[in-house]
């Protein structure tokens, strides 16, 4: 409770975000060393789960809207593609975060994961539409992995926000 | 403390219902974007203009950022190399005595390609123009393989163009802007190129499905592929040209057939944007769809007008292969049309003969000369036509 902040914007939404397109950038450098490559987590993705959990707002929404076109204008990918993604994983943390409150770390970390998994599980089908062609499933569980292990960066977030709004405490 | 205890629960319901409308907002102007996006045609005007700015900027921040990342690969390759350099030169040499022989082999070959050539009148591929580029960013996820090089369409750059690493076809360039063009991967989910077996000529489709190796679908025939056999780029719908080197086929775990990419076997730092234009982009469309005007009626204005150019733009037609005079030799028909001898009305045994062919000077009786060759007044010799602004 030590790290409890105010819940201004710009700290707990503007500040992450701009970390997150950083870090982003930064793993889509074109790096190989003795073969092998970086992985391509998606940051958004911790932002997506922490921004629902620490309390229902108007802005984020747009946020993760505008952080999912920068993911689909950096990668190269169907503009609005990753903008839906975020936004299921978001609208499916914001309805389950009656159900997350107060729970330890492990089980927050397993419902980040079944929120990741929905948000992979909507971008594969909608790939598999647009495209006609199932994407390879192993990729796809590299990304799950990488983009899991990135939890604790999701429960920082958790922690310096999460009590600084009483209504939702 | 329940809803009711807490002094701020009048509140938070209704922030709970605005956050929720919000969300679906957002849905709905994302899903609008993504319906309304066309990644996937060769049109410039598709890739849009957030693109390319988006591009613009990310080149060069992308450039800067991969430098280190260049910097750490060359030194750590410079290093390999100092503790490899026995067995490199061991490995080096071996190849060189087989490369030697098959110097001979290719020398032999382009002689008698040559001859080949020269005999058969053959019309090669013309070379292909190529432009160098370094790529600055890089996705490789499930659902999008892209990368962005530093060459635009200030170089010539054009979507469509072939992009290849030292070691074999990379991708293709789906959109350009001033100083970047984004490459799909054959990686990529969206991606589908024709490609054939160099041993038995057997072609497929190398589809990518976000995975480091694209298999090969739409495979005919009983055994077309090995293990091991070299698929190459089979140029079939001229997106392509042919023979660009792809990869080797393997089996892959789930059964299908793969392509292990030969672009894999090193980094791809820097890559040659081949600015290659298939049958289609070269010929003049507008030509060749193009239709043959009909001669106009004899005694018009506009065959008097015609008349003077029907000798000189008709030798041409006759004599030469090329397509351009074509439409000359059009013009040259009425003027024929008129000749005092397609003047006589032809005789009622001649229906059941062939059609006479055109002869070289262009005095072919063609159904609208007979039509046209009825008791009609002949044409006056032509006037000269006075300058514009000039009243006669």
């Amino acid at each position: 409770m030590t790290g409890a902040r105010p819940l201004e914007p710009w700290r707990w939404i503007g500040v992450p975000m701009l970390q997150v397109m950083i870090a982003t950038i930064l793993f889509s450098v074109p790096l190989r060393l003795f073969g092998l490559q970086l992985p391509e987590p998606i940051f958004a993705m911790t932002l997506a789960f922490a921004w629902a959990v620490i309390r229902p707002s108007v802005l984020a929404p747009f946020a993760i809207l505008i952080l999912g076109l920068f993911l689909d204008v950096l990668w190269g990918g169907p503009l609005g593609f990753w903008a839906i993604c975020l936004l299921i994983a978001y609208g499916v943390a914001l309805a389950g975060r009656t159900m997350m409150a107060g729970q330890n770390r492990m089980i927050l970390w397993l419902w980040y994961a079944l929120v990741t998994a929905t948000a992979l599980l909507a971008g594969f089908l909608f790939v598999m539409l647009d495209s006609k062609s199932s994407p390879g499933l192993i990729p796809l569980a590299w990304q799950f992995l990488a983009t899991i292990v990135l939890y604790p960066f999701a429960q920082r977030l958790i922690d310096l926000f999460e009590d600084a709004d009483v209504r939702f405490r | 403390m329940s809803l009711r205890d807490n002094p701020f629960g009048e509140l938070k319901v209704p922030l709970t219902w605005a956050a929720a409308i919000a969300l679906v907002v957002a849905g709905v102007a994302a899903t609008a974007i993504l319906l309304s996006d066309r990644r996937e045609t060769f049109k410039a005007e598709a890739y849009g203009a957030t693109r390319r700015a988006s591009d613009t900027v990310l080149a060069p921040v992308g450039d800067v950022l991969a430098a280190p990342g260049r910097w750490t690969g060359q030194g750590v390759d410079n290093i390999r190399d100092y503790f490899l350099a026995g067995s490199q030169n061991a490995e080096l040499k071996t190849e060189l005595k087989e490369m030697r022989q098959w110097r001979d082999v290719a020398i032999a070959l382009k002689n008698e390609n040559d001859r080949y050539r020269t005999l058969l009148g053959l019309k090669t591929d013309p070379p292909i123009p190529m432009v160098a580029a370094r790529i600055v960013t890089d996705s490789r996820g499930p659902f999008a393989d892209t990368r962005l090089a530093n060459a635009g369409a200030e170089k010539g750059v054009k979507p469509g163009n072939p992009v290849m690493s030292e070691n074999g076809l990379v991708g293709r360039v789906i959109g350009v802007t001033t100083g970047a063009s984004r490459v799909l991967l054959l990686t990529d989910i969206a991606s589908r190129t024709p490609v054939m077996n160099d041993r038995t000529n057997a072609r497929a489709i190398l589809t990518g499905d976000g995975g480091p190796n694209p298999r090969l679908d739409y495979l005919r025939g009983r055994d077309p592929i090995r293990e091991g056999d070299r698929m190459l780029s089979s140029g079939d719908g001229g997106v392509l040209p042919r023979g660009l080197p792809v990869g080797t086929a393997v089996k892959g775990l789930d059964g299908r057939w793969r392509v292990v990419l030969a672009s894999d076997r090193a980094p791809i730092d820097f890559v040659r944007i081949l600015l290659f234009e298939d049958f289609t982009q070269v010929v003049n469309a507008h030509q060749l769809n193009e239709m043959p005007v009909p001669p106009p009626t004899a005694g018009d204005r506009t065959l008097t007008a015609a008349t003077p150019a029907a000798p000189g733009a008709a030798k041409p037609a006759a004599t030469t292969a090329t397509p351009a005079p074509a439409p000359a030799a059009d013009t040259a028909k009425p003027p024929v049309v008129a000749k005092p001898a397609a003047a006589k009305p032809p005789p009622a045994e001649n229906t059941d003969k062939p059609k006479p062919k055109p002869k070289a000077d262009g005095t072919a009786k063609t159904p609208d000369a007979a039509s046209a060759a009825k008791p009609k007044p002949q044409p006056k010799p032509p006037t000269p036509k006075p300058p514009d602004g000039v009243n006669p």
